[in-house]
């Protein structure tokens, strides 16, 4: 397959958007990444989103986004792997530009959290409908699960999951984009509302409405538009039991252990080849347990890696979530994969400013569906 | 819920039937076409063990608006005896009394009420023992 870059991004600021309709923000998005990356048309169009359906009564999104971008009629179609929607749109645009099909492809992302669903009972619909969310379980109550695992397992304690999202906050409150641009402290985390122990409110991503978007395309159409181009080195997905209690070991996932084997060897990479990372830390709990199954601390030392400080933008180690992360950035589900790479993209282009990896040249972005069901790895490359 | 939807799972739900792979011997719950550990597609009917063990819990203080009448309430994963895991409410038990490793037993429980006639669903609970 022939060479892949990223050559624009574009996306709302994440938070409540009250006065704004899906399609208002998603074409916000996209204009901004068609105008980032000056391309004067899109060869075809993909739309990660989790459930428009249930938040806002609206499926088919793929052409309702195409005929509000005014791109019809361009192949527009709607991609779906809950949380992992935006990092799944992302795949799809790479291999159509991979495989010689389209030369420039615009990847986009959006979710609208707070038009009045149940956020708690659309959420759910990620995890199995008859044998986990009918008996009462959450996804705060299934991370709750696999952290208390954790913690039992591997001496994880409540300060090293405040940890993560004193971290994340700290980063967040850089980030003009981000839903909460401001700092909380290890007792605030601790002391929040208990949500599903040992999980409080700030060990949770918020419920956000949010786009974003890149434009993905050819190596040879970079080149003759004299782009800043960002190559993608590796794509890879893998899959898990839907049901957490479908896993022997809930300390660790499945998903993510074989989707980053197969990005690494893909791009030819070890994990300590990786200068900083964006990933799906929905809940604190999370954070830890993807930076180990990534390959990036030895099983069960994610909590005490992330107390020591081993994550941080300053740290050399591998600064994890430098754009605030789901926690302190906001988390509209289906856009989430997609302001992943959209970090990634500008931190390889130095142009993350008070948040800027010194020296950053390859960036992995990890997000993931359900209690890790679904995983997309994607690692990218800046001069 | 109270349409072939809740109908076709009572076998599951009420009575704990699980799917036994001719091939392998292993079990499935609920049941499955295609034998995730062989690729079997041949089952005989079986009936999961009503014993078995906590392998992880949380207790649900913010639950969907069809739970929310019943928070605090604890769910956890539980390894019956026969290897099989599932979720389920822990019910009759106080939060602190939880352990991980504690012995359960499965009991048969309403579990929700549907929709605003408040129809009652029925399934399994664990019960500390």
């Amino acid at each position: 397959m022939r060479d892949v870059v990223v050559i624009g991004a574009g996306m709302t600021r994440f938070g409540e958007s009250w006065d704004k309709s899906i399609k208002d923000i998603f074409v916000e998005a996209a204009l901004g990444a068609i105008s980032d990356a000056g391309v004067d048309h899109i060869d075809s169009l993909y739309v990660g989103a989790m459930s428009p359906g249930l938040f806002v009564g609206q499926e088919h999104l793929g052409a309702v986004m195409a005929d509000y971008l005014g791109v019809t009629p361009v192949p527009a179609t709607h991609v779906e792997s809950a949380c992992a929607s935006g990092g799944a749109a992302f795949r799809q645009a790479y291999l159509e530009v991979a495989s010689g099909a389209s030369e420039i492809v615009l990847a986009g992302g959006v979710e609208k959290m707070t038009d009045g669903a149940d956020v708690t009972e659309v959420l759910a619909t990620a995890a199995d409908q008859e044998y986990e969310v009918y008996n009462g379980i959450t996804f705060p109550g299934l991370y709750a699960l696999i952290a208390r695992a954790h913690m039992e397992r591997y001496g994880t304690t409540r300060e090293q999951l405040a940890a993560v999202a004193v971290k994340n906050h700290r980063n967040g409150a850089k980030n003009s984009n981000a839903q909460f641009r401001r700092e909380v402290s290890a007792e605030q985390v601790m002391n929040s509302t208990m949500v599903a122990d040992p999980l409080r409110l700030l060990d949770c991503s918020p419920v956000s409405d949010g786009a974003a978007a890149v434009i993905v395309a050819s190596m040879d159409v970079a080149k003759a538009m004299k782009k800043n181009a960002v190559r993608v080195l590796a794509s890879a997905q893998a899959s898990d039991t839907i049901a957490l209690h479908g896993r022997k070991d809930p300390t660790t996932l499945g998903s993510v252990v074989t989707a980053a084997r197969k990005a690494y060897q893909m791009a030819d990479k070890k994990p300590s080849d990786i200068n900083f990372a964006e990933v799906h830390d929905c809940f604190t709990i999370a954070e830890i347990v993807v930076t180990e199954d990534l390959g990036f601390f030895e099983k069960g030392k994610g909590g005490e890696a992330a107390a020591s400080g081993a994550t941080s933008i300053e740290c050399k180690k591998i600064p994890v979530n430098t754009s605030g992360g789901l926690k302190s950035k906001g988390h509209p589900v289906g856009a989430t994969g997609i302001a992943q790479i959209i970090e990634l993209y500008e931190q390889l282009s130095g142009k993350s400013g008070a948040r800027q990896v010194a020296g950053a040249r390859i960036g992995l972005a990890q997000n993931m569906g359900g209690s890790g069901a679904s995983c997309v790895i994607h690692i990218l490359e800046g001069k | 819920m109270i349409t072939a939807r809740y109908h076709r799972e009572i076998p599951q739900r009420y009575r704990l039937e699980a799917g036994k792979c001719s091939g392998c011997g292993g079990v499935c719950f609920p049941p499955r076409l295609v034998c995730p550990s062989c690729g079997g597609r041949k089952f005989g009917t079986v009936k999961l063990s009503e014993e078995g063990k906590l392998i992880t819990y949380t207790v649900v203080r913010v639950a969907s608006d069809k739970f929310s009448k019943e928070t605090p309430f604890a769910v956890g994963i539980v390894e019956l005896n026969d290897g099989v895991r599932i979720t389920t409410q822990l019910a009759d038990v106080a939060p602190d009394e939880l352990k991980t490793g504690r012995k359960v037993r499965m009991v048969f429980r309403k579990i929700q009420e549907d929709g605003k006639a408040g129809i009652l669903c029925y399934g399994y609970k664990a019960i500390v023992i």
